[in-house]
């Protein structure tokens, strides 16, 4: 019997929801029906999610790929020499020349899509460990000392710079310290984004890696990866990892033979977006109420369980390890600015071609739109675009040309966030997008704070009487009084935030504020109590 | 499963779901989303339990179980269909299927008369450039039409 063709076949959980389990198990019959010998693989998706499901064929001319691929189209597909990367109109080429994903610069996403996830074999013949071979090494200072001048940022939205954060909590001696943590904030909320989901289920031994080198270098022994609820894949895939890395070596005692001791456990969330403020992630950790906590103390010196904490996003440990291994230099050198290495951008909403780009930071948003994204799925003209989740701006047409980095949208009254885009096409009405981000915080809200508790019930009462033109003017400025409170009066980013996609909403799309009408029903949810 | 089961078998539940948690800091959460895959929801009289367990006030684990929106008081239909409402979603018609399913009589937040389906809304999915998003009983799916909606409401798919 000849050796099986290798088909890969996404387990990426957005390409599952397009169809890719029906692909697999189309190519499975086909191959136990013994006319084909196939060996299907299930990788972590590319990223070029309008492709999903795509297909990949190993071929002596390398992987070929198709797709979109349905189940109905796979005895067609193989009577057409799939296995040997024949023609179709569904055929691609070779995937790695798809110009979408040769012209991204794929750093932390670079395994992604590439091997089968869950194979330690293929983790580590794909350049993995080599970050934390090279980290335990080296003193837990010079770890700290090569992330501070990689000049790589918290990626989950605000930016704060990785390395001094771990500073701190490795400068964290004597009583009170004897026992520190590591947590990773996978409570990925915001719409638009979804790269921590990708990267934990197509690269899941990558967070492992980070985040054993963090506890290297900051003396930390055990860690919590606090990943959401709406996530069941990769909440089964990382589970199955840390198990089968306890199994290998890489967890446990002695990490790698090291003297390094380094326990690490999914912690699944429950449905609340607040959660993801670090703060209350902390609480919520702890089995309490996600309430956010006042700041300082900063979870660096008090965070989890009072203990020094180093908290940080997904794609921020998952980059550590790529730093570590080819020098703080080599990531350096990528990036504009301040805004040093790349960034992963994720394009959502109505869009043509959505998926990741990851990339050096300074590409604008036109190009991410209009070059990667191809403009609107719906084919009508694009309106607007909402960058950094719900409490980002929307950006109207005129600012595409916006460079995409941390400070030139801070000048520009925006966020970039956790690099999430979501593209609008001219149907939507802005006002209903404005009062749904007060409606949003009124939901989420933990409650500790007024402004944000009561500030977003009342926005949303503001907004509804200005677009039915009930003192307009009054109630204008109301919401531009409101707006001040809430940014300046929130504890935390939630409330403080909510006001800028509504003041971009108004600045830029006045007309749709205009009065005389109802916007849509706020949809009754039957709720007896609570407040997230 | 329903809450019919006697306070005592509540009881047993939620014991055995602290006792696997036992070396656990913090395990409130983990051991809430046993109870609830167990019994279908958080019923009261665990409520008194957990508080013996974690030694904590009923008022304290009553505030846990109320903050978050994962944590039902009472069971959900046979299955659960959760509609994304997020706004990459949006920028793609979502408020289409919320639309569809209150005219199909299981509006947002309800369950059907027969008990077969509860409709809820659910922030994000993380499934943004395959909108709108539908998860069904933790199986999500993308690009969801309204008549896809349709029979994933009636369980024909």
């Amino acid at each position: 019997m000849q050796n099986p063709t290798i088909v890969y076949v996404p387990r990426d959980s957005a390409a599952r929801s397009v169809g890719a389990d029906e692909v697999a198990a189309a190519l499975q019959q086909a191959s136990e029906q013994g006319e084909f010998a196939i060996e299907v693989v299930r990788n972590g998706s590319r990223g070029a999610l309008w492709l999903e499901p795509l297909v990949e064929v190993v071929t002596e001319q390398g992987r070929i790929g198709y797709g979109p691929v349905t189940a109905d189209d796979v005895p067609g597909l193989l009577a057409a020499g799939l296995l040997t990367g024949g023609d179709h109109p569904l055929r691609l080429g070779r995937v790695d020349q798809l110009p979408w994903l040769a012209r991204q610069n794929r750093v932390t996403f670079a395994r992604v899509g590439v091997i089968d996830p869950l194979s330690p074999e293929d983790y580590v013949a794909h350049g993995g460990l080599r970050g934390l071979r090279a980290a335990l090494a080296l003193d837990p200072a010079d770890v700290v000392a090569q992330v501070t001048e990689s000049g790589l940022r918290g990626r989950g939205g605000a930016g704060f710079p990785a390395g001094i954060k771990w500073k701190t909590v490795l400068e964290c001696q004597g009583e009170g310290a004897d026992l520190k943590f590591i947590c990773c904030n996978a409570d990925e909320g915001d719409s638009g984004t979804f790269a921590d989901r990708m990267v934990m289920e197509g690269d899941p031994f990558l967070l492992i890696e980070g985040m054993a080198i963090a506890a290297h270098a900051v003396g930390a022994s055990e860690g919590y990866i606090y990943l959401r609820s709406e996530y069941p894949d990769a909440i089964a895939t990382m589970n199955a990892a840390i198990e089968i890395a306890h199994g290998q070596g890489w967890l446990g005692k002695g990490v790698l033979g090291s003297t390094l001791d380094f326990d690490l456990r999914v912690r699944v969330g429950a449905g609340a977006y607040i959660c993801g403020e670090e703060t209350s992630m902390l609480d919520s950790l702890e089995g309490k109420r996600g309430m956010v906590r006042a700041k300082p103390p900063i979870p660096a010196i008090e965070g989890l369980f009072g203990k020094p904490t180093v908290v940080n996003n997904v794609l921020t440990l998952t980059t550590v390890p790529v730093v570590l291994a080819d020098g703080p230099k080599a990531y350096q050198d990528l990036g504009v600015g301040r805004s040093r290495g790349t960034q992963v951008f994720q394009l959502g909403g109505n869009i043509k071609r959505g998926g990741i780009v990851e990339t050096a930071f300074g590409i604008t948003l036109r190009e991410l739109i209009e070059d990667y994204g191809g403009g609107t799925l719906s084919g009508r003209p694009v309106r607007t675009a909402q960058v950094g989740g719900p409490l980002g701006a929307y950006l109207p047409v005129e600012q595409f040309d916006l460079p995409m980095d941390y400070e030139a949208f801070a000048e520009a009254g925006a966020m970039l966030g956790h690099g999430g885009v979501v593209v609008f096409d001219d149907s939507v009405d802005m006002a209903a997008q404005a009062r749904f981000a007060m409606e949003f915080c009124a939901e989420e809200s933990c409650g500790k704070c007024t402004p944000c508790r009561v500030g977003a019930v009342r926005g949303v009462e503001v907004i509804d009487r200005i677009v039915a033109g009930t003192h307009r003017d009054e109630n204008l400025a109301l919401l531009e009084d409101l707006c001040d409170l809430m940014t300046d009066g929130s504890l935390c980013a939630m409330g403080g935030l909510t006001p800028m996609p509504v003041r971009s909403a108004l600045a830029h799309f006045p007309d749709d504020f205009l009065g005389g009408r109802k916007l849509l029903d706020i949809t009754p949810v039957h709720r007896t109590e609570g407040t997230a | 499963m329903t809450t019919s089961g006697t306070d005592v078998s509540v009881e047993s539940v939620v014991r055995r779901a602290a006792a696997a948690h036992r070396a656990e800091r913090g395990a409130l959460l983990p051991v809430l989303h046993a109870v609830q895959a167990e019994l279908g929801c958080v019923p009261q009289e665990a409520i008194p339990v957990l508080a013996d367990e974690f030694n904590l006030s009923r008022a304290d684990v009553h505030g846990v179980v109320t903050f978050y929106h994962d944590f039902r008081r009472e069971p959900a239909g046979r299955s659960t269909v959760r509609i994304c409402r997020a706004e990459a979603c949006q920028a793609l018609g979502a408020n289409r299927l919320v639309s569809y399913a209150r005219e199909a009589g299981t509006p947002v937040g309800e369950t059907s008369a027969d008990g077969a389906v509860t409709v809820e809304q659910v922030f994000c999915l993380g499934n943004c450039a395959l909108g709108p998003s539908v998860e069904v009983d933790g199986r999500l799916h993308g690009r969801v039409s309204p008549e896809r909606l349709g029979a994933l409401l009636n369980g024909t798919v």
